[in-house]
């Protein structure tokens, strides 16, 4: 019971700390993304090739990289913000272009300033879309998070890639179902932080 | 303190050629044309939403440097009220005495009184989202928000254009009744003539990027000028 609860600590600061980065830098990226059209593809489509890498061989090809790889936990947090980065930025993009013109518009012509417009009407407006990203982010994390513990990065992947060499099928469940509860809870709480926003 | 607004050899490409206009403090114009005449161009040009290629927009003697300042001064009607979705009614109505930092006491009188004088109560509407509010309700709003800080130039763009000819009417004339009081200088967009002989005292016809009459609103029917004929005929009711 405690390697389980360890475990589920573990993979809880391993998701916490990868998505927490991958929003401080995927919202500024996506805010910036939205806003120059050329620019911003261009960055979604290095995102999204990111996003293609099967997350083994993304884990694998993080190894041998100096400061970031290596074995253990750091390369798989890593590894997880470069996967979350995605749906961050894209849902960031989607929220802030969705933004109504004529409300837009409406801002500017009171003086807003651009920075007061960001804050105050695009932000806010985007926020449902941003958090919808966030919650895809987060429960894709918790998923992929498993796989880290291939290249030692901790978690209930751990039990898992045990309970496999081992061939005990309560070990791989002592991993799997603790994971897929995390994942229900964060996908139940978003979506009710996202329905509250949405008015 | 009404503001007097100055067109000096104005052109955008494509859109507008070599206006020229003066309208001063106080008064209020309709710009009045068919879709793409360039009135719609010419009433942007006044808060800085478009950008001449040629000539300069005066305003109060002096041409605008920094758009904010004036934009917090002027009011801004457009169709489809443009209201924040994320606001209340009373937050949407607050915002520009909250970017001027008015105090809250000052911001909330002033806001019940207005939402109070356009018929929409305070204590049933202040609390609520534009969603919930019906075509004519959310422009009222609208009006309530351009106005609360009493702004020396009135900019409207076809405000009541989407609204059902019942409402349209009741609103032109909160509009017209508000008017009185506010003292500020207004400029009206709209292809109703009716409409624009309403609100205006004066009455300036766009045609093909240029002015093609300008006249006290009471004589435009029987103004000769061609795209001025075609209106007034365009509006007048079969026999």
């Amino acid at each position: 019971m405690t390697t389980i609860l360890r475990a589920t600590g573990e993979h809880v600061v391993i998701v916490v700390v990868a998505v927490v980065i991958a929003i401080a830098i995927g919202v500024p990226l996506g805010i910036w993304a939205a806003r120059r059209a050329r620019a911003g593809g261009a960055a979604l489509r290095v995102v999204d090739a990111i996003q293609t890498i099967p997350s083994l061989a993304l884990f694998g090809f993080l190894i041998p990289i100096p400061f970031i790889g290596g074995i253990g936990m750091r390369t798989a947090i890593v590894a997880l913000i470069l996967y979350s980065l995605l749906p961050v930025v894209r849902n960031t993009v989607t929220g802030i272009r969705g933004v109504e013109p004529a409300v837009r518009e409406a801002g500017v012509a009171m003086g807003f300033t651009p920075r007061q417009l960001l804050f105050e009407v695009e932000l806010p407006l985007a926020m449902p879309s941003i958090v919808a990203g966030i919650r895809i982010a987060t429960v894709t994390a918790i998923g992929v998070a498993t796989i880290a513990a291939a290249i030692g990065g901790g978690g209930l992947g751990t039990l898992i890639f045990r309970g496999v060499a081992m061939v005990d099928s309560k070990l791989i469940l002592a991993g799997a179902l603790p994971a897929a509860a995390l994942a229900l809870v964060a996908d139940v709480v978003m979506s009710a932080i996202e329905r509250r926003l949405i008015r | 303190m009404p503001a007097s607004i100055e067109f000096r050899g104005v052109s955008v490409a494509g859109i507008l050629h070599d206006l020229d206009l003066r309208i001063g403090a106080g008064e209020a114009v309709a710009f009045i044309g068919r879709s793409g005449a360039g009135k719609t161009t010419s009433l942007r040009l006044i808060n800085g939403l478009a950008t001449p290629t040629r000539g300069d927009v005066i305003i109060d003697g002096a041409a605008v440097t920094d758009f904010i300042p004036l934009r917090r001064r002027t009011g801004y009607i457009i169709q489809g009220s443009g209201l924040f979705p994320h606001r209340t009614v009373y937050e949407n109505v607050a915002t520009l005495p909250r970017l001027l930092k008015w105090d809250e006491t000052k911001t909330r009188e002033e806001a019940t009184k207005l939402l109070d004088r356009l018929g929409l109560p305070a204590a049933q509407f202040a609390g609520r989202y534009p969603r919930s509010l019906s075509g004519g309700e959310q422009q009222r709003v609208g009006i309530a928000r351009a106005i609360v800080a009493r702004p020396g130039i009135l900019l409207c763009d076809e405000p009541f254009g989407a609204l059902d000819p019942i409402v349209r009417r009741e609103l032109q004339d909160s509009f017209t009744a508000i008017r009185e009081e506010r003292n500020a200088t207004i400029v009206f967009v709209t292809h109703d003539l009716a409409e624009a002989m309403r609100v205006a005292e004066r009455v300036v016809v766009f045609d093909g990027g240029r002015i093609v009459a300008d006249t006290p609103a009471r004589e435009l029917p029987r103004h000769d000028a061609p795209a001025v004929r075609a209106l007034v005929a365009a509006a007048s009711l079969p026999a």
